[in-house]
């Protein structure tokens, strides 16, 4: 795929079944074309990873991702000294001067590639997703930063190891803490809301085979109304998904208020959700 | 078209949205990417790129509509668009409602197209009948600085939204039979469609207006302070919701503050770093690593004025604090507006936040004899029933405005907690200046607290934790 035009992004995103809309397709294109990474963020399940992978897909790229956790630190984002082979190393060369060895052993043999270092110094261009960025200590955010703006990392003992090929990097965050203003300036933002009913019910018959055009849209519209009510956690893409392969393997061809009130389950996940959406939509209580 | 985006962020930043050197320089770059004569196209591109914060995109897509509004037009009534933003015409020459006269008009007419436009979801048509509302019903007058809600509400009145809900929502079912809940499937739907007409409108508005009185002029009218800067105490509903949806990061942030602790060596031996920290040396393992020790996790006490004055702003520190209530070992929270009533459980897993606030003013006991706030017996009920269960790793942070209807203010009581406790923190929603005028008697407390803050915006929350630094946690002695 090429990055021409966001309309061309657009078109090759939705022939394998990511639908993208207009910032969507228009921020990878930005990307593509200013060679920046992209700050993905929104509630849970609208995509953000779908989207990096439906980008490698469409490219044909590999993907190389890091999940990000708390107490992630360089060793395991960037890079580690091999100690083992390091002192294997040292003990089978005790005639040598100290000097040459420990010359040798700091070399890039001995060097463990971690996923960044593996993403900028892979010979073929590769999407890189570093998933929910939000939640490593803003201390380790820094880590990230020289990666992000120069696709390169700095070892101590080597040097500076530059990108054989610029990779596409996608960062997602699910906003349960503010990012540091550094980061974010590197990065091209990108927001992703609930989609409206008809990108939903899109997004519905793409992914669902078999869905019908007017169950398609049901669901689309019951998704709607359940994510106006105040919830604690609202369905997302995902769940809708589910929740229309349920109907289809209960053959149901039209939803009422009793078919929503035995699925519920499917769409929400809190107790107490179920009995706010059952009391507000059914009438009834949640079996 | 440097000179417009060179403005357009001008406006941005005295809207308040940060936008760095760097953010200018991107978009610069990125705007000759893209075809800017596509509209969607040049207003995501500046979006990515300039705005990172979410809670700004609303800031963003004022001034957007303000910055680049010059949309042409279409051919079938170019003269109607001109007419009533020419120069010559004078305001005070002009009846406002002139255009009624008109013989040609007919409101019918245009009720009927654009509930056509609405049911057939025919988005030009109604952009149509969006333009022909302003144009007949908004009665717009040149050079009068007026934002365009005025406008805005004069021409949605005379449409009479209720009623074109009602038709729509008519004309929809037909003569099926709807069930209550596919009902209520298609009132939404509607809805969500005149909420559209309504932003056409709005938008069309503001056209109108930057042709009239130019850019900055109308986006100097339309600046509303950012969400974080709202005044809590006085935010409306939708505000709020706003906020809402704002602290959940802050939440994760102000735990991380209040566990913070210094640095010391308690944790297990970690054999893979030591090992590897002895290549350093040889081999020998002369500089031992330990694992991180458990992030401790601090008792917080919310002690939280709930009497009239007060109802916005305990509302949201409540659910500030609630929402953070996965990071703490305890919580518990008080409320009080004359005597003081443990309000922890309203709050308990799974419950629904707007009902338990509900409960809280109808089920706990916070009024003792007039309902009117009063600091000294609320403290001093709060310290005879519950003094003995603080500990020196319970914060204490109480939220109020001290303002004690010119009753004593008791405040030795106050002095006892902050002993007992490892840090008592008062967040005072009003602005600074007026502590200690009328009936506030917040020196009084001021005394006896670690800490004390104006909080009157999200911002000054923000600062509040980004800055909060504790005394040093169990076992300190307190002066």
């Amino acid at each position: 795929m090429d990055f021409e035009s966001p309309a061309g992004i657009a078109e090759a995103l939705t022939g394998v079944g990511y639908l993208p809309d207009h910032r969507i397709s228009q921020v990878v294109f930005l990307a593509a074309q200013l060679g920046k990474p992209v700050l993905v963020e929104g509630p849970a399940g609208v995509g953000k990873t779908e989207l990096a992978k439906s980008v490698a897909k469409v490219t044909g790229r590999d993907l190389i991702r890091l999940q990000c956790y708390e107490g992630l630190d360089e060793a395991k984002a960037l890079y580690e000294w091999n100690y083992k082979k390091q002192l294997l190393r040292i003990q089978a060369d005790v005639d040598h001067d100290w000097d040459e060895i420990s010359h040798d052993i700091f070399s890039e043999d001995f060097l463990l590639e971690r996923p960044l270092l593996e993403a900028i110094r892979a010979d073929e261009p590769v999407v890189l997703l570093i998933d929910e960025v939000d939640r490593v200590e803003v201390e380790t955010e820094a880590l990230l930063l020289e990666i992000l703006s120069d696709f390169q990392v700095s070892i101590p003992e080597l040097g500076t190891m530059s990108a054989h090929s610029q990779p596409l990097v996608f960062l997602t965050s699910n906003n349960t803490r503010e990012l540091s203003e550094a980061l974010k300036r590197r990065c091209l933002f990108l927001h992703i809301d609930y989609p409206d009913p008809e990108r939903e019910t899109e997004i519905l018959s793409a992914r669902v085979p078999g869905l019908s055009d007017h169950l398609a849209e049901q669901v689309a519209k019951v998704a709607r109304s359940i994510r106006s009510l105040d919830l604690k956690k609202s369905p997302s893409v995902s769940e809708t998904i589910d929740w229309a392969r349920t109907l289809i393997a209960l053959s149901v061809e039209d939803v009422d208020e009793e078919i929503l009130g035995d699925t519920l389950h499917v769409l929400l996940k809190y107790q107490t959700d179920i009995e706010k959406a059952a009391k507000e939509l059914t009438n009834t209580p949640a079996s | 078209m440097v000179g417009v985006i060179t403005g357009f962020i001008d406006e941005l930043r005295e809207a308040g949205v940060p936008v760095s050197m760097v953010e200018t320089i991107d978009a610069m770059q990125a705007v000759e990417a893209v075809d800017v004569g596509e509209r969607v196209a040049l207003r995501e591109t500046l979006r990515a790129t300039l705005v990172k914060n979410q809670r700004h995109e609303r800031a963003f897509d004022t001034a957007f509509d303000i910055y680049f509004s010059t949309v042409p037009p279409p051919p079938s009534q170019p003269d109607e668009t001109e007419d009533p933003l020419s120069p010559d015409d004078l305001p005070q020459s002009l009846p406002a409602d002139r255009d009624f006269d008109q013989p040609e008009f007919s409101l019918d007419q245009l009720l009927e197209s654009l509930l056509e436009a609405l049911a057939g979801l025919d988005s030009d048509a109604m952009r149509r009948g969006a333009r022909e509302a302003v144009e007949q019903l908004a009665g717009m007058e040149p050079g009068r600085p007026v934002g365009g809600t005025y406008y805005l509400y004069r021409t949605l009145r005379r449409l009479d939204l209720a009623e074109l809900e009602a038709q729509l929502i008519e004309a929809m079912i037909g003569d099926q039979d709807l069930t209550d809940f596919e009902r209520r499937l298609l009132e939404e739907d509607v809805q969500a469609r005149l909420e559209a007409l309504r932003e056409e409108i709005q938008e069309e508005i503001r056209r109108r207006l930057v042709a009239d009185r130019g850019r900055e002029a109308v986006a100097r009218t339309l600046r509303r302070p950012l969400v974080e800067d709202v005044d809590l105490m006085h935010a409306t509903s939708n505000e709020l919701a706003d906020m809402e949806a704002a602290i959940g990061p802050l939440t994760r942030k102000l735990a991380a503050r209040l566990a913070r602790r210094r640095k010391r060596r308690t944790g297990r031996l970690d054999f893979r770093r030591t090992v590897r920290r002895s290549l350093a040396t040889g081999g020998v393992p002369a500089d031992p690593q330990f694992r991180h020790p458990r992030p401790h996790r601090p008792e917080v006490w919310l002690l939280c004025d709930i009497s009239g004055s007060m109802a916005t702003f305990s509302r949201f520190t409540l659910q500030f604090t609630h929402a953070m209530s996965t990071h703490f070992s305890k919580l518990r929270s008080f409320a009080f507006v004359d005597t003081v009533d443990e309000v922890t459980d309203f709050f308990g897993p799974g419950i629904d936040f707007g009902s338990a606030v509900g409960r809280i003013t109808t089920e706990a006991e916070v009024v003792w004899l007039d309902g009117h706030s009063d600091y000294g017996n609320s403290l001093e009920t709060f310290y005879a029933r519950y003094g003995s269960q603080l500990t020196p790793r319970t914060t204490v942070l109480i939220t109020g405005d001290a303002r004690n209807n010119y009753r004593p203010p008791r405040d030795a009581v106050l002095d006892d907690v902050a002993k007992a406790a490892r840090a008592v923190i008062w967040l005072n929603p009003e602005p600074h200046t007026y502590w200690d005028t009328g009936d506030s008697t917040m020196s009084h407390y001021a005394k006896h607290c670690t800490s004390v803050h104006e909080v009157r915006t999200l911002r000054q929350l923000e600062e509040f934790v980004e800055n909060l630094t504790l005394p040093a946690g169990i076992g300190s002695q307190k002066g």
